[in-house]
């Protein structure tokens, strides 16, 4: 693990940098996290940063600044849930603030309309290749379990609009059903 | 005291949001344009449509832009704070208590099982994202309603990203400028 200054000032540029061009959401950040931090400086395995979306998804709040505070304090407790705090909002904060004084121009413009178009495209093959990734490690891992819930959780959000906090509790009870079920059968062997 | 107001207002919002994005709109509405009166609707449907245009979460941005309308800079400020704070607060709570006890046998199965459904959410919320690319916000999707200039901009970019490698963001802005360049000429040509 490099040394602890080194890790904050990484942490705010490439907070501030993955918001500044997150058009879209809060998934698109966790994705762009996930390239940066688990692919890009090995900071954080990749089942552990898994763990670490789910909690900043099950929160209340914006999943971006939720994802920022979890990754900053995993990697360098308090200072670093701060720092990159402030490098995730900073950037909405200052480009929002300009954009609404030339609101109407900008609404307008044809130029800009057509590149936020382009890079809604853009975003969802970045999130595909991403997924595409996580995917083959979940049907890699043979467990039948993983692969069902993976499914299901798919089709309850995409094709049934269940709400997240729904899914991510059921799976919740179901983990906690699994470890009491193995501990009753392992304690009567 | 118009600061505390719209700290206390912009903390709830922070507090109730379960879901992100989308799941914080109807809160922030009424708190925003029914409670407060600080925004009209049409302000408030020019403020969704600045954030989907603009990067950040739209808690943010509404803190931003209700703020400054309000009470200029110190009340955006204030504003952001409040917004963030109860996220700050548990979120901390929750990774601290995931980093100390994630080796107990329990809490892994939950994680085990909870890991295949955030790659899953992932995934559907990535759909949702290009069902509005290909085929606009309000429309049907109907096969002779796609914008085959934005599938077409999606198929490069998974090429430049599964085959070049190329860094996301350069990739993301690289599809903006495609788009924009198709449809200067599609101008010229029609």
């Amino acid at each position: 693990m490099p040394e602890k200054k080194n890790i904050l000032l990484k942490l705010f540029i490439s907070t501030l940098y993955l918001s500044a061009f997150t058009f879209g959401g809060g998934y698109v950040i966790v994705t762009l996290m996930k390239k940066k931090f688990v692919d890009g400086y090995h900071w954080i395995e990749e089942d552990e940063m898994l763990d670490l979306v789910a909690i900043a998804q099950s929160s209340p709040g914006a999943i971006a600044v939720n994802g920022a505070i979890v990754i900053g304090y995993k990697l360098a407790g308090l200072a670093g849930a701060l720092v990159s705090i402030l490098g995730t909002i900073l950037p909405p904060f200052v480009i929002l603030s300009v954009v609404s004084a030339f609101y109407t121009t900008f609404r307008d413009s044809f130029l800009v309309s057509q590149m936020l178009e382009g890079m809604q495209a853009g975003v969802g093959a970045v999130i595909a290749a991403v997924v595409y990734e996580m995917a083959d490690g979940v049907l890699h891992s043979h467990s039948l379990l993983s692969n069902c819930v993976m499914l299901a959780a798919f089709l309850a959000s995409c094709i049934l609009q269940i709400n997240v906090i729904y899914i991510i509790l059921a799976c919740g009870l179901l983990g906690i059903t699994k470890a009491f079920y193995r501990k009753r059968r392992t304690s009567a062997a | 005291m118009i600061y505390f107001e719209l700290f206390l207002s912009f903390l709830q919002i922070g507090a109730f949001s379960f879901g992100g994005g989308y799941a914080a709109m109807p809160l922030i509405q009424e708190q925003v344009v029914t409670g407060h009166h600080w925004l009209s609707m049409t302000e408030f449907t020019d403020l969704i449509t600045l954030s989907q245009m603009t990067p950040g979460p739209i808690a943010i941005n509404s803190a931003t832009f209700v703020g400054l309308k309000i009470a200029g800079i110190p009340g955006a400020i204030v504003a952001t704070m409040g917004c963030i704070l109860p996220s700050c607060i548990i979120v901390t709570l929750i990774a601290f208590l995931y980093l100390r006890y994630r080796n107990l046998s329990a809490l892994q199965s939950v994680l085990d099982t909870l890991r295949p459904a955030v790659v899953a959410l992932v995934a559907s919320a990535g759909i949702s994202i290009l069902i509005t690319a290909f085929w606009g916000s309000s429309a049907a999707i109907v096969f002779t309603n796609t914008r085959w200039s934005l599938v077409l901009i999606f198929l490069i970019c998974i090429v430049l990203l599964q085959k070049c490698k190329m860094n996301p963001i350069v990739v993301m802005i690289l599809a903006g400028i495609m788009k924009t360049g198709l449809s200067f000429i599609q101008g010229v040509f029609v």
